[in-house]
């Protein structure tokens, strides 16, 4: 490999390809998914004892397609008393039916639910690429099969709490309160129901106001799969809603993903408690690279460790710290690679890079940007032409940045990379785990031995070598520190729905 | 009421000319007559040292019937800081101790609490007013309790970490690692057993702790340091701060640099405030049993377990590519 040639910068197209070894420009063939097998109805209710129902009083708000601003739906919006409705629903399906149940037949429950997903994979990956801005092909090779997966792996376990945890007699907690966000809703809503579920605990989920369609979706598939009345409620509605609902006196257990300033007003809320919590918040990922690295993978890593879901991803590798020796010829490939990305429509099947998911969210990441600019960074962003509606950034890198600026210290949920350097192993390791985070972090370099050096020393929940955004069922996922505390996959994240009395 | 409040009332008329009766004070091995006793000073136990608090202040330690025992240090919010400070220096070494050293570290300190098996009886007696008998069965299973847990450091992570059959060319696993800075609120009645039933499932993994103390009966909780500071144990990876709760465990709880507190000791009715104080920076908080500590019973198979070694980790899951 030829590290040490400068490549050429590349030209400034959107889209650009190799022939004879020159490039030359060229233009895909806009390749969109088609929606109209997908019925989004105008009007959503409250999913509450396994029928829609408007909210009391009856109000409703907008749900709009991130990509195009125009109006998907109108969902209610609960009150405090349809918070109370939603639990005492979940409690009545709890003690009526769901804790009385034996575990193998909550298996075949989910079991069902698993595969009606999987039945109608597209019609979920299509409504969530309309809600949130992903891009389809995310959607649909990500987010939906492990949705899918989540609940296959759980189901399984319904019928096992037994054998999991040795010398204990693993109990249900009651009634679940879950919260979500709008990154990735129908795989946190599957991460949070599918374990719940299985312990043998009845759910009152709030996806965020923003992402709620796939959750209505999924209460359709609750319906098809027949489970009784209660076990699964949804409702929709503003961050206070869900404080309600974490607050509710007859919550046992409150889960929560999503930033971690409100993560920390949950926990204030549940302090004292008997409410088990836990919180998958915030994260700045370190994505270290050595001079060993195999640089071209390296360089995939990084863009789908930043660039992926639009970077609102809670384990984004944010911050990318290159060993100096590979320092430039590692940059002119990055910039080069960043410049190839596709950013538009995310019902293009070709699309890399879809829409911010709010204005809001939008607004964030240009106050951030702008940050990185005064404080002294330097912006790298290819020349791409961005969708004349919807909410959209250009991927955005910085270099020149210092462990100071806020870009390398702030979640900035979006698809913006912060560049800084290092010369040793341990410079490394202390720059990575500066950071009052601790959810990701990914390290590049072909000597195993340093892999697993470097894994034990990131104070991390998941470390990814030589890959990066990995997820599985079976794979416990959270974090240290701020992060939050708790795990989502695996046994361990069957421990967080259990009482686990001797 | 606090066993502290207690104990105070009955004894303020007695202080001075009780003074030289408690079998603390004096040598527990019988004084004759014609020789004055040496009295132990109670200190702080901080990165290995022994030092009296900062701010110059004692109070004073009564036995069940009023008797004075001794001054311990009224420790600050200053000892706290050091303390974490302490604690935060010695953690990466501990940690980095292999699983088997650590076992024979905490199986020393069980060997030595054992040579001074009677000191700690004749303490714990004093300190809870219990028979000699009780004093005996508590001490005993607390030096158990060091050897039950030694035998934990290198089984536990076996029993909690996983390889994972991941859907892909992975090689994936699951493994625990300490959280870190452990602030532990000892109970306040079981001198002795108890700070040692909630100590030794956070340092075998690997975490250095800060403990306060139980309020009115410190004693025995300062004599284990002695007994840790020749334990082969680091300086730091057990710090002990002695004084009046509501003065330190609010500095403990808030602390920025304590990752995790166990509130197991803490009053059911004090348990909310310091939860939402360690909110700040995320910690892990272990909550005292609803029903409170009045009817818990130390001796019981429950209060030693691997899951509480668990309550103190975290869980790391590392994906590494399989391939040619």
């Amino acid at each position: 490999m030829t590290l040490t040639k400068k490549s050429e910068t590349p030209p400034a197209t959107a889209s650009w390809g190799l022939a004879a070894g020159k490039h030359v420009p060229w233009e895909y063939a806009s390749a969109p998914e088609s929606t109209d097998h997908v019925q989004i109805r105008p009007e959503y209710g409250l999913f509450i004892g396994n029928e829609f129902v408007a909210a009391k009083p009856k109000r409703t708000f907008e749900v709009i397609n991130p990509a195009t601003e125009e109006v998907l739906a109108r969902v209610a919006r609960a009150s405090t008393a349809d918070v109370d409705r939603a639990v005492k629903a979940a409690r009545l399906g709890y003690s009526q039916t769901w804790s009385k149940l034996a575990g193998s037949e909550r298996a075949k429950y989910l079991y069902r639910i698993a595969r009606i997903i999987q039945e109608r994979s597209r019609e979920f990956a299509v409504v969530e690429t309309l809600n949130s801005g992903k891009p389809i092909k995310e959607s649909r090779d990500v987010d939906v099969p492990l949705a899918a997966a989540h609940f296959f792996y759980y189901a399984g376990w319904a019928d096992k709490l037994e054998y999991a945890f040795p010398n204990r007699t693993p109990r249900s907690l009651g009634v679940a309160a879950q919260i979500i966000p709008w990154n990735f809703p129908l795989m946190m809503l599957a991460w949070k129901i599918a374990p719940a579920l299985a312990a043998g605990n009845t759910v009152v989920l709030k996806p965020a106001s923003t992402t709620p369609l796939t959750a209505y979706l999924f209460a359709d598939v609750v319906r098809q799969a027949e489970l009784p009345p209660g076990v699964v409620n949804i409702i929709t509605g503003p961050g206070e809603i869900g404080m309600d609902l974490v607050k509710h006196p007859d919550v046992n257990k409150v889960a929560f993903t999503g930033s971690t300033a409100v993560g920390k007003m949950i926990a204030r809320a549940v302090a004292g408690s008997e409410k088990k919590l836990t919180l998958e918040l915030g994260g700045k990922a370190a994505n270290i690279v050595f001079d060993d690295a195999p640089i071209d993978q390296a360089i995939e890593g990084i863009i789908n460790g930043i660039y992926f879901n639009q970077g609102e991803v809670c384990c984004a590798g944010s911050r990318l710290f290159v060993q100096e020796s590979v320092y430039e010829p590692l940059l002119d490939k990055l910039k080069a690679r960043l410049s190839t990305l596709r950013v538009g429509d995310p019902l293009d099947k070709n699309t890399d890079v879809g829409a911010i998911n709010s204005a809001g969210q939008l607004a964030k990441i240009q106050e951030l940007v702008a940050s990185g600019i005064a404080e002294g960074a330097e912006i790298f962003q290819p020349d791409c032409r961005l969708p004349d509606r919807g909410f959209f950034f250009v991927p955005t890198l910085f270099t020149g940045v210092s462990q100071s600026h806020r870009i390398a210290q702030e979640e900035i949920f979006g698809p913006v990379l912060s560049v800084l350097t290092f010369r040793t192993p341990d410079e490394a390791i202390e720059k990575a785990n500066n950071t009052p985070y601790g959810l990701s972090a990914g390290v590049w370099t072909e000597k195993g031995s340093r892999i697993f050096k470097m894994a034990a020393a990131m104070r991390a929940g998941v470390i990814w070598a030589n890959t990066f955004n990995r997820f599985d069922p079976t794979s416990p996922f959270g974090g240290y520190k701020e992060s939050g505390y708790g795990r989502e996959g695996g046994l361990h994240g069957l421990a967080a729905y259990l009482r686990l009395d001797a | 009421m606090s066993p502290r409040t207690a104990t105070k009332s009955r004894s303020r008329a007695s202080v001075l000319e009780d003074r030289p009766m408690s079998p603390l004070a004096t040598s527990a091995n019988g004084t004759s007559a014609d020789r004055i006793g040496v009295r132990k000073t109670y200190k702080l136990y901080i990165g290995g040292a022994f030092p009296r608090t900062e701010s110059g202040r004692s109070y004073e330690i009564f036995d069940s019937r009023g008797m004075l025992l001794a001054n311990a240090c009224r420790g600050t919010r200053k000892d706290i800081r050091d303390a974490v400070r302490a604690a935060r220096k010695a953690f990466p070494d501990w940690w980095k101790k292999t699983a088997y050293n650590r076992s024979q570290i905490l199986y020393r300190i069980a060997e030595l609490m054992e040579g001074r098996r009677d000191q700690f009886i004749t303490e714990v007696q004093a300190a809870q007013g219990v028979g000699r008998r009780r004093a005996m069965r508590e001490v005993d299973a607390a030096i158990d309790r060091w050897v039950w847990y030694a035998g934990w450091a290198d089984k536990f992570s076996q029993m909690v970490g996983s390889v994972n059959p991941v859907n892909g060319s992975y090689f994936n696993f699951t493994v625990p690692e300490p959280t870190g800075v452990v602030g532990v609120i000892a109970p306040e009645e079981s001198s002795l057993l108890g700070l040692v039933s909630r100590l030794a499932p956070v340092i075998v993994s690997g975490n250095a702790a800060i403990v306060v103390a139980s309020e009115s009966r410190p004693l025995p909780a300062v004599t284990l340091t002695e007994v840790l500071a020749t334990s082969d144990v680091p300086g730091g990876v057990v710090n002990l701060v002695t004084g009046l709760r509501r003065e330190v465990v609010p500095a403990l709880a808030a602390h920025m640099d304590v990752n995790a507190l166990d509130a197991f000791g803490v009053a059911p009715s004090e348990a909310a405030a310091v939860e939402e104080s360690g909110v700040e920076n995320v910690k892990r908080v272990v909550r005292p049993p609803a029903a409170g500590l009045e009817r818990y019973d130390w001796f019981s198979a429950r209060a030693q377990s691997p899951y509480l070694i668990g309550q103190y980790t975290e869980t790391k899951t590392v994906w590494h590519p399989i391939g040619a």
